[in-house]
């Protein structure tokens, strides 16, 4: 079904500029790396901060990512897409840098926990679609990033690298360095647990001044 | 084929993610998209997680700190910019040190090829001209032979002694020092006659005197 998978945005192919910008950077032409990499700074920051959780770590990995995906910028290969290898590289930076300082003493004892048992939506009122231009409110993006930051690790990072960064399941489970099913069986947990939040947030009026009709739940 | 008896609400939901990634069977996605249309809590499930996959995927989801991407092109730019100068301060440089590493390195070369040959040839020469019998020292271990008293011998305090002859055939070779007067042909061949002369001379007196004596 068509319509079921527009959802899933898959990103536009390399454009011939971004293809014209990596040889001319691969043969030197340094000054044109940021013009590069621009466009990929923000998925870049938020991939680190999936992983890292702080704003100071995760930019400064990002920046470290993106100087080392310049100083091996030629053993990148036009095969491969470019956002997902700056992507891939960030999150192997962000991973060593957690496991160099060990943040994740607490975060490991749910690890322990069973992921393969079903995860059963408990809200289901009503749905309509939410209109993208209800981003625009800063509280509207503030609540679905306080919802994010409600999981788990593990299923907040599978949820980040998929369903934002736009990497596909393999890649994901690739940059995470877990199987294939893992990243299914998390995803599949990770965007249920988000509806629920945020239906459960509707009934708490997070989104109360959103122009929707009274009783319908977005989510 | 799925059995729709069996196929309840819990089934849609393990599969609800697979779903709308377009990753279920042909058959099962019928079953699934039947089962929507009769199952108001399944649809409310699945276009909520749509939402929720559509929103979040939204670039506007991603907040940057303020500043990040002028911090971000400042420390690019230190790095390229120290990468291109750490090159070209070396180039800059390289191909002078390079030439003149190159030119010392070859003078050097010709200088000690012509002085070996230049040594080995005054060494050849001395050979040919220094008297077989001439009185010698070497001290084991040493290349050279040198003349007595000479201030070039190695472990002085193990020298012996031995002619000329028998130290250029223990393998010798002569002091250019010492023994630099037997380098030219002319004035070794003129020395040789006078020490000959001399070595006459000298047996001639012992003669005379032998001989005075009888």
């Amino acid at each position: 079904m068509a319509e079921a998978n527009a959802v899933l945005n898959n990103p536009e192919p390399a454009t011939t500029r971004e293809q014209e910008l990596i040889a001319r950077v691969q043969r030197g032409e340094n000054d044109l790396y940021y013009e590069l990499v621009r466009p990929y700074e923000r998925r870049v920051y938020a991939a680190a901060l999936a992983i890292l959780r702080n704003e100071t770590d995760a930019e400064d990995v990002a920046q470290e990512a993106m100087l080392k995906a310049f100083a091996n910028i030629r053993q990148f290969r036009a095969e491969a897409r470019f956002s997902t290898w700056l992507i891939q590289i960030t999150v192997n930076e962000a991973l060593m840098r957690r496991r160099r300082e060990r943040t994740v003493v607490m975060e490991g004892i749910d690890d322990r926990r069973e992921e393969e048992s079903d995860y059963a939506p408990r809200d289901f009122a009503d749905w309509r679609e939410i209109p993208s231009e209800a981003l625009e409110r800063k509280e509207v993006r503030q609540k679905l990033a306080e919802a994010l930051a409600m999981l788990d690790r593990k299923y907040r990072e599978v949820f980040v690298l998929r369903d934002m960064e736009q990497l596909n399941i393999q890649e994901t489970a690739e940059a995470l360095g877990i199987s294939v099913a893992s990243v299914k069986t998390r995803l599949l947990r990770a965007r249920l647990m988000l509806r629920d939040l945020l239906a459960a947030g509707w009934d708490k009026g997070w989104f109360s001044r959103l122009p929707f009709e009274k009783g319908a739940k977005p989510w | 084929m799925v059995d729709n008896q069996a196929f309840n609400c819990e089934h849609v939901w393990r599969e609800i993610s697979n779903y709308l990634e377009g990753e279920v069977e042909p058959t099962l996605r019928a079953a699934m998209e039947e089962h929507f249309r009769t199952c108001k809590r399944c649809t409310s499930v699945l276009e909520g997680t749509r939402n929720v996959i559509r929103l979040y995927s939204d670039e506007r989801m991603i907040e940057v700190p303020t500043g990040f991407g002028r911090r971000l092109e400042k420390r690019l730019a230190q790095n390229t910019r120290a990468s291109r100068k750490r090159w070209s301060s070396w180039s800059a440089w390289l191909v002078p040190v390079a030439a003149l590493a190159l030119i010392t390195a070859g003078v050097w070369l010709t200088n000690s090829w012509t002085a070996a040959r230049r040594d080995r040839s005054q060494m050849a020469a001395i050979e040919r001209n220094i008297p077989p019998d001439m009185k010698v020292v070497v001290s084991d271990g040493a290349k050279l032979f040198h003349v007595a008293g000479c201030d070039y011998i190695h472990n002085k305090d193990k020298v012996r002694t031995l002619t000329a002859k028998e130290a250029i055939r223990e393998g010798y070779t002569p002091c250019l020092r010492c023994l630099r007067k037997y380098v030219d042909t002319t004035a070794a061949i003129g020395h040789t006659t006078l020490d000959s002369e001399a070595e006459a001379r000298d047996a001639d007196a012992k003669d005379e005197q032998q001989g005075g004596g009888q």
